[in-house]
């Protein structure tokens, strides 16, 4: 890990963040993500994931607790946290009707992000993300990779230094994710701090600095690799072996 | 199984969605409002035959006889209420064709899909049937109350028509479909069933415009013109009234001639279905043209941007465009008025009660699009931008709209009279906002794709958003007449509005 992450401020800091629908969803979590790394939460089905990171994001109002994004107030200064924000759901949510580059002008727009800076990122990010022939295509047409790759442009083109996905992956095929994880690692690479959810071990596996797991909307056990390894004392074991240890140790607890 | 065994099987599922689906659109997908839905309905039943009696008492007083009067009546009101209901059906079939929802199961399973396809434009009929004697079925009922059960042969009468005019409607979108392809027929076959749907009434208030200078249907159907020109009483043109009006004879041949039709429109077009559904169901798939040369980024702040986004989809909206052009269409029979009354102060008083209803209406349906249509929710709540702000934004392009489709008529209304032109601007705009204002109050999240079933969300809504818009209407009427009460009724309005809002759950930041 580099030195200068554990210096660094923490990009994200969530202390006894609590919200229920009508049963508990998340319930007194408590999570650091340092700047500048990839990290990557864990958790079964209904753990809440999705609903820690859309309270993270702003699109929740948690019951309680605190978020704090590089030393901004999420809950007290939720526009100041949104202009550092990033956020991707799994459900790629874009209008049919415009084209990629008209998207990410509206998006660019809602980020005050200047014309021509927002045109030559734009150009890049389609570039990047292999959209360039289709820029003057309506969204209607796209498939799902496609409108996965469009939302992913939309959540860099402000360059936020928090970048939220929850399942990025899904429904994707091999090239379309392999392309996003591409990008992913170039922007953790360039500085940025990435907080994603997936199901897909083996990405986890490859791509994160640490890793957190989550279970009953608890934080049940968090590090690198080799720390979770160290800590369920199965050394060589795999992260899918490791993951359900973890909660089966959990629910045995409970 | 067998073709009439699978046919009942197609029927029976048939009616268990269409069923479940009337449910939900009457209790808003609410199961615990099954009740209160059926006492509503039950009200609203009652409140049609109220308002039936009223319109209907004086008619029968006359005693009614078959003479060419009460024929071209009677037939006016099956071809109004037969442009409806063709209208509602060349809709149904669009949908069947681009809705995938169970097509693809269907045609992957290995039976014979004309015979669903026969099934569903069965149902096509009975649905444009049910929506017919919904909306008729009180005036029949008060008719048989007041002049006896000859009347009821007019249920027969409205079941003919909508066979027939499914049957049309099934013949003209695949028509469309043949000449102009899956792509342009879903616009082509919105916009025609938009037209359809008004052009009979806006013809007739067209033509008593000219000939009497009034927008009274009556006036034109009772005409010396009319009566000259009208074929004899044994024309079988005057077959479906005659019928209506009891004639049995005449109700066996509308029955037989009906079903024919429906029958050979079914076996021909019904086995056809499957491969059009496959090509509509590709259109999706198929890339739209480019556009031509490289998108210009411009500098905009958020709300700007937010401004641009709702004006772009608006206009890229076919399905909101029909209904626009439709609720425009209405315009045209006091436009024409205006034209025809050009310098005299008559014309207004029409008018503009009908431009500021119609502002209304429009407002609310794209005040709902912007605000509560909203396809990426996520992302807009995600920017870094006040909610209140946002909504600002929405509503800021609602009136953007209304503005570029009213200010035409404010011109115009501008040489005729000032005085006019200010009741008109103020009159659009203060039912424009009272729209927006409602959709505001009552917003839930919701997919554009949904905005055929908003009124499903919150009938209050809907209904205020009617009533309010009429009140307007009525207080520009006031207003333009010279009437110095208008502000009185303008109060009244405010205080609905204030009600509305006080009814409202409240949802504003």
């Amino acid at each position: 890990m580099p030195s200068s992450l554990t210096s660094a401020p923490p990009a994200l800091s969530i202390t006894g963040l609590r919200k229920s629908f009508g049963r508990p969803a998340v319930d007194g979590l408590n999570l650091n993500v340092r700047a500048g790394e990839f990290y990557l939460l864990l958790g079964p089905n209904g753990a809440g994931k999705t609903t820690t990171l859309r309270m993270v994001s702003g699109l929740l109002k948690p019951d309680e607790g605190a978020i704090s994004i590089f030393g901004v107030d999420a809950l007290a200064d939720p526009i100041g946290a949104k202009q550092i924000t990033g956020w991707l759901s799994d459900e790629p949510m874009i209008y049919d009707k415009l084209t990629p580059p008209e998207y990410l002008e509206f998006v660019a727009g809602l980020w005050s992000v200047p014309g021509d800076v927002a045109a030559a990122r734009s150009r890049d990010l389609l570039r990047w993300l292999g959209l360039e022939p289709h820029a003057r295509e309506r969204c209607e047409g796209f498939s799902r990779g496609m409108r996965q790759k469009v939302a992913l442009a939309g959540a860099l083109v402000h360059e936020p230094r928090l970048i939220i996905l929850d399942e990025p992956l899904t429904g994707l095929d091999a090239g379309a994710a392999r392309l996003v994880k591409d990008v992913l690692q170039e922007k953790v690479r360039g500085g940025s701090t990435v907080l994603m959810t997936t199901h897909i071990l083996e990405i986890a596996e490859r791509m994160a600095d640490r890793i957190g797991v989550i279970a009953q909307g608890r934080l049940i056990a968090e590090g690198t690799l080799t720390e979770l390894r160290a800590r369920t004392g199965r050394e060589g074991a795999t992260l899918e072996d490791m993951f359900l240890s973890l909660v089966d140790e959990d629910r045995a607890a409970e | 199984m067998n073709a009439i065994s699978s046919l009942v099987w197609f029927a029976r599922h048939e009616r268990r969605l269409a069923w479940r689906d009337a449910l939900s659109m009457m209790t808003a997908g609410r199961p615990d409002r099954e009740r209160r839905a059926w006492i509503w309905l039950g009200a609203f039943a009652i409140a049609l035959h109220v308002i039936a009696y009223l319109l209907v008492r004086n008619f029968v007083a006359k005693e009614m006889h078959a003479d060419l009067t009460t024929l071209i009546a009677v037939t006016a009101s099956i071809l109004l209420s037969g442009s409806a209901m063709l209208s509602q059906a060349m809709e149904s079939v669009t949908r069947t064709f681009y809705s995938r929802s169970d097509l693809e199961l269907i045609l992957s399973a290995p039976v014979k899909a004309e015979r669903l396809f026969a099934v569903r434009i069965g149902a096509m009929a009975l649905s444009a049937a049910m929506m017919s004697i919904l909306l008729m079925g009180p005036f029949i009922n008060v008719l048989i109350w007041r002049d006896g059960w000859r009347w009821l042969s007019a249920y027969g009468v409205l079941i003919a028509v909508s066979l027939v005019t499914t049957s049309l409607a099934v013949a003209i979108t695949i028509k469309l479909f043949q000449w102009i392809g899956p792509r342009r027929t879903r616009l082509a076959a919105q916009i025609t069933a938009a037209i359809v749907g008004g052009v009979f009434v806006i013809g007739l208030q067209t033509a008593a415009m000219f000939s009497s200078g009034t927008l009274s249907r009556l006036s034109v159907l009772q005409s010396d013109t009319v009566l000259a020109h009208a074929p004899g009483l044994d024309s079988p043109v005057w077959w479906p009234a005659a019928a209506a009006l009891g004639d049995g004879a005449d109700l066996v041949w509308v029955l037989a001639a009906s079903f024919l039709i429906f029958l050979a429109v079914a076996a021909r077009y019904a086995p056809r279905f499957a491969g059009y559904v496959l090509a509509a169901s590709s259109v999706a798939q198929i890339a739209r043209p480019a556009t031509s040369g490289a998108h210009r980024f411009q500098i905009l702040t958020p709300a700007a941007s937010l401004r641009h986004k709702e004006q772009l989809l608006i206009m890229r909206d076919p399905w909101l465009i029909s209904q626009s052009l439709m609720q425009l269409l209405y315009l045209s029979p006091p436009a024409l008025l205006l034209w025809h009354n050009y310098g005299k102060a008559g014309g207004a008083v029409v008018l503009v009660p009908v431009l500021v209803m119609t502002a209304g209406q429009l407002a609310g349906g794209l005040a709902w699009l912007t605000i509560s249509g909203e396809d990426a929710p996520d992302l807009v709540q995600s920017a870094p931008v006040k909610p209140g702000r946002l909504l600002r934004a929405k509503a800021e392009a609602v009136m953007q709209c209304i503005g570029s489709v009213f200010f035409p008529f404010i011109a115009v209304l501008l040489f005729v009279s000032r005085e006019q032109a200010f009741f008109a601007s103020v009159g659009i705009g203060a039912a424009a906002l009272s729209s927006i204002a409602i959709q505001l109050w009552f917003r839930s999240q919701a997919k554009r794709s949904q905005f055929r079933r908003r009124h499903t969300s919150s009938r209050i809504a809907t209904l205020a958003e009617a009533l309010i818009s009429i009140t307007w209407a009525g207080t520009a009427a006031v207003a333009v007449s010279g009437n110095r009460l208008w502000p009185f009724s303008a109060l009244f309005a405010l205080f609905l509005l204030f009600c509305v809002r006080w009814l409202s759950p409240s949802r504003l930041p």
